[in-house]
């Protein structure tokens, strides 16, 4: 709480390098310490999550934005807004399903990936899955639901790298049993 | 077949050295490390272990580090005298991080071999309140990590810790080795 005195609606910024230098640092770490990619991969998923449930207040006061309207503000709060504020950069919103409840977002350069390559024997991980944990823990806090996945990823040897995010259902808002 | 060798699918290597001149958020880079000091947390049973994580996953950064640093900034010529060497830390290694150059820099009075680099109000403490169950841990652990990894494998062997003093303070503790080097380099 202490931080709210000195707080204002635009948020610092600092060189990427040490953010991208400290994210490598944590995969490699996590390589170590499990057996296999999967459970990186899950790993990651989990701090994403994580920092996504704390990252959306930050959010939220920062930027002013309201409750969206349906999933494609949602798309475009997400692209122009919050990536832009946290990232440094704007993915662009494609592939929209046709009941426009899933989206694709292209990242062009993902910062958390700046002088990465994989070894050969690391072929399945997702290295950049904390995004995914990120976005979904974000959502949720806004009560929505949403299954978000790297479909492709240019570190594994695709054109481009890909989110793919897909609106589940609304989260209704329960009162906690017995708190009526 | 060496993994180090690139196989072509990514254009890594073509890519200058210079500066990219992409930033992103402070907050981003405060709940990432939230998060890592979390996970070490919960890895470990002491405060010396959480610690001595953190400077590990520091030298990691340090270590990527120093190469491009000195190629952008030196023009590839390595630093030998261990004063440039600090210099090269106060300066260069601070700016590139943080963004500006560490507050002070200071030598031991009492001994030739430890400096100290000081700063008031770290970056990566900015967001961290100590518990205090456990006053004497300093996430700047992380930042004597990377400070650790530039020096050592610039061929200046120390040990890096960090401490509260003055704010932030991390103790250089250079290896007897190097404070010889450095004297016979000044006699000649």
């Amino acid at each position: 709480m202490s931080r709210q005195a000195n707080r204002t609606t635009d948020s610092k910024k600092m060189n990427s390098e040490l953010f991208t230098l400290t994210y490598g640092a944590l995969v490699t770490q996590l390589c170590k310490d499990y057996e296999n990619d999967e459970e990186v991969n899950k790993q990651l998923d989990k701090m994403g999550y994580n920092i996504g449930v704390r990252l959306i207040e930050d959010f939220l006061a920062r930027s002013n934005i309201g409750r969206c309207q349906d999933f494609r503000e949602t798309a475009d709060v997400i692209a122009k807004v919050a990536f832009k504020m946290y990232l440094g950069i704007t993915p662009s919103v494609t592939n929209w399903s046709p009941a426009g409840d899933e989206f694709s977002l292209i990242l062009e350069n993902n910062p958390l990936v700046d002088f990465v390559e994989l070894p050969d024997n690391h072929s399945t991980l997702i290295y950049s899955n904390l995004l995914v944990g990120v976005l979904r823990g974000a959502l949720e806090m806004v009560q929505m639901a949403v299954d978000v996945r790297f479909a492709q990823d240019t570190l594994r040897g695709d054109n481009v790298t890909e989110i793919r995010m897909k609106f589940i259902k609304r989260i209704e808002e329960n009162l906690p049993a017995g708190d009526e | 077949m060496d993994t180090r060798f690139t196989r072509g699918k990514s254009n890594i290597l073509e890519r200058p050295l210079t500066r990219p001149k992409t930033e992103v958020s402070v907050s981003a880079f405060a709940l990432l490390f939230s998060e890592m000091v979390q996970y070490c947390q919960s890895c470990v049973y002491s405060v010396s272990e959480l610690q001595t994580r953190l400077a590990d996953m520091g030298q990691r950064v340090g270590a990527s580090l120093l190469d491009v640093l000195v190629l952008r900034e030196k023009n590839g010529k390595r630093e030998t005298k261990l004063l440039n060497m600090l210099l090269f830390i106060k300066v260069n290694v601070w700016k590139s991080l943080f963004g500006k150059e560490a507050d002070k820099l200071e030598q031991a009075n009492d001994d030739d071999k430890t400096y100290y680099i000081i700063e008031k109000e770290p970056l990566i403490n900015a967001y961290i309140s100590v518990p205090k169950e456990n006053s004497s841990l300093n996430c700047a652990a992380f930042t004597a990590g990377i400070v650790e990894a530039i020096l050592t494998h610039s061929g200046f062997p120390a040990k890096v810790t960090a401490h509260w003093h003055k704010g932030t303070t991390l103790m250089i503790k250079f290896n007897d080795s190097v404070i010889t080097r450095d004297k016979a380099l000044d006699s000649r």
